[in-house]
């Protein structure tokens, strides 16, 4: 597993971080001050949180004097969308194999 | 009918099967059977053992599932944890009787390298909201 799908879904894992990730993709380009006032949680920990968002990719930051803006990165996502897809075919052929099984298998 | 889901909470795959729900369940939960359409494999059929799946070696994968069994319902339905690559899921068969056979449906649910104690939690709570996330994701594909 590439080092950027485990910090994808590392990221992904916890559930403020989640819901972070969700209002940038709904709400658009955020201030931590903003998004603070939404989380629950303390302003340090929105910047700690969105550190790790960063990390994986799923946020970008852009300094404007005194404010950095988050904004959602949502191509970021595309591991987890490979590894679904991958999962899907992987079962479909299993089913395929399981169907052969049981039409060799007496009853 | 075949499905599978990318975009959703989890991947499913349901089809209907001319063949007894004790029969198909023989073949889930006989190791030999089910290395003949799975992997090689040290299952057995008790709540709480753990047995792992082997195949080849492929990018990104060693080749080894680590599973365990969680639920255990003869000819009904069949659930075990399934660690691979660092994701940890839960794979879940339902068999449902149905005219002319079975309907056999599997999901694999959850995601995230969470740690033991919090996996079960984390898994339904990864189901919960990653409903928000489709829209998102399903523009991608």
């Amino acid at each position: 597993m590439p080092a950027t799908a485990n910090a994808l879904f590392t990221a992904l894992a916890d559930p403020t971080r989640r819901a972070i990730f969700e209002r940038l993709s709904r709400g658009g380009e955020q201030t931590v001050r903003v998004l603070t006032e939404q989380a629950g949680v303390s302003q340090p920990a929105v910047s700690k949180h969105l550190g790790v968002l960063k990390l994986a990719g799923l946020v970008r930051d852009r300094r404007d004097g005194r404010q950095t803006h988050y904004s959602a990165q949502p191509q970021a996502l595309k591991p987890l969308v490979d590894w679904m897809a991958l999962y899907g075919a992987f079962w479909r052929d299993r089913f395929d194999q399981l169907e052969d099984l049981l039409n060799r298998m007496d009853q | 009918m075949t499905e599978a889901t990318a975009a959703s909470r989890s991947v499913v795959v349901e089809r209907v099967m001319p063949h007894p729900p004790e029969k198909i369940w023989r073949a889930l939960t006989q190791g030999p059977l089910i290395e003949a359409w799975l992997m090689k494999n040290d299952f057995q059929p008790v709540v709480g053992r753990r047995f792992s799946l082997r195949t080849e070696p492929m990018p990104h994968w060693d080749g080894v599932v680590d599973c365990e069994v969680l639920v255990l319902e003869p000819h009904q339905r069949l659930s075990y944890r399934w660690d691979a690559s660092g994701l940890q899921t839960v794979v879940t068969w339902t068999l449902t009787a149905v005219e002319g056979g079975t309907r056999v449906r599997m999901e694999q649910l959850g995601f995230g390298p969470q740690d033991d104690n919090n996996y079960k939690g984390a898994a339904y709570g990864w189901q919960r909201n990653i409903g928000a996330l489709e829209k998102v994701v399903a523009g991608l594909i």
